[in-house]
């Protein structure tokens, strides 16, 4: 579901680029806290230039590059890649129609919610910048939908069917049909904003058709998650 | 990289540049609406792009131009994440 320039106003495309970037700030701030640990570093001071007295050592707050922070770098990097090369690969669903993985749920199972929202989003950076696929002033619109409303939304989206439902794949697969939906429905509501169609005809049409290609994601989700990314860490 | 992640890149690699040769042809869901709906000529292209609809360039076979594609980009993103991850290894102080 990437929009082309031209679906969106102007109005609609700006504001979603705001909104996109104070979540990549954001985002980037997070990352951060996966990445980097405050360690107290004792330094020891100088002698005075008397020699006689030796100062006590001086506690400093240092930022220290977590153990794990460049395997966490990589494990992203890694995720959207794949998520990259699954979102080639359409999938005919209905009359005439296709659809493929957005990944939004995938991306947070593996990296949470802060690294997977920044995975998709690169996803979609290079989809619309090298490829021409979703436009450029839709960018914002676009990381909005999938990576903040899909991927972050798609996390919390897990975390209240794994409470309901107490297991593991059910939740998955519930929360990556959601999440495509979720998504969808952005999308809609900001195709009637920019008065491209009227509300009451893109929802519907919107929701039914993603209804199906949710169904894909929901199993592709699932099966990737249990063989391929199955022994990451998903500590969040 | 630990050989997990370069299995996953690997295969990666193998979907992006076989399988999507044959990904369906279909418009998407959104493409969809927008045809049904008669605003999908409202498309435009305001920026052109480096390799337009998955087809790497001046290469005359579609299939290959689609699987070059497809394996320059799914790199792409890897070394994208990448780069970024060293920029916010190098930006701590900030």
């Amino acid at each position: 579901m990437h929009i082309p320039d031209g679906f969106l106003n102007n109005q609609t495309n700006f504001s979603l680029i705001v909104v996109a970037s104070t979540f990549c700030g954001l985002a980037f701030k997070k990352a951060k806290d996966f990445l980097f640990e405050k360690t107290e570093a004792l330094v020891p001071q100088l002698m005075t230039n008397v020699g006689l007295e030796i100062n006590q050592p001086k506690i400093l707050n240092k930022l220290n590059l977590k153990l794990n922070a460049n395997k966490k770098i990589q494990q992203t990097a890694v995720v959207a890649a794949f998520i990259f090369a699954c979102q080639m690969v359409n999938f005919p669903v209905s009359n005439g129609t296709s659809g493929h993985l957005l990944g939004g749920v995938l991306a947070a199972m593996v990296l949470g919610p802060w690294l997977g929202m920044l995975a998709i989003t690169g996803v979609l950076a290079v989809q619309a910048l090298v490829f021409g696929d979703g436009g450029v002033l839709a960018l914002g619109a676009n990381i909005f939908n999938m990576a903040v409303v899909g991927t972050i939304g798609g996390y919390y989206l897990y975390l209240l069917a794994v409470k309901i439902f107490k297991n593991k794949n059910i939740s998955i697969a519930l929360a990556a049909w959601f999440s495509v939906i979720l998504a969808s429905t952005a999308c809609a509501l900001e195709l009637a904003i920019s008065k491209t169609i009227s509300l009451n005809l893109v929802l519907p049409a919107m929701f039914f058709i993603h209804a199906l290609i949710g169904l894909g994601e929901a199993l592709i989700t699932v099966f990737a998650l249990k063989f391929l990314f199955n022994d990451y860490d998903s500590k969040k | 990289m630990t050989p997990k992640n370069k299995i996953i890149l690997a295969i990666s690699v193998l979907v992006g540049g076989i399988f999507s040769i044959f990904a369906s042809a279909f418009p998407d869901g959104l493409e969809k609406v927008a045809e049904n709906y008669g605003f999908i000529n409202q498309a435009k292209i305001s920026f052109p792009a480096l390799i337009a609809d998955y087809a790497f360039p001046k290469v005359g076979y579609e299939p290959l131009a689609t699987a070059l594609a497809g394996i320059f980009g799914t790199i792409l993103t890897f070394l994208l994440i990448l780069f970024l991850g060293k920029v916010i290894i190098k930006t701590k102080q900030l």
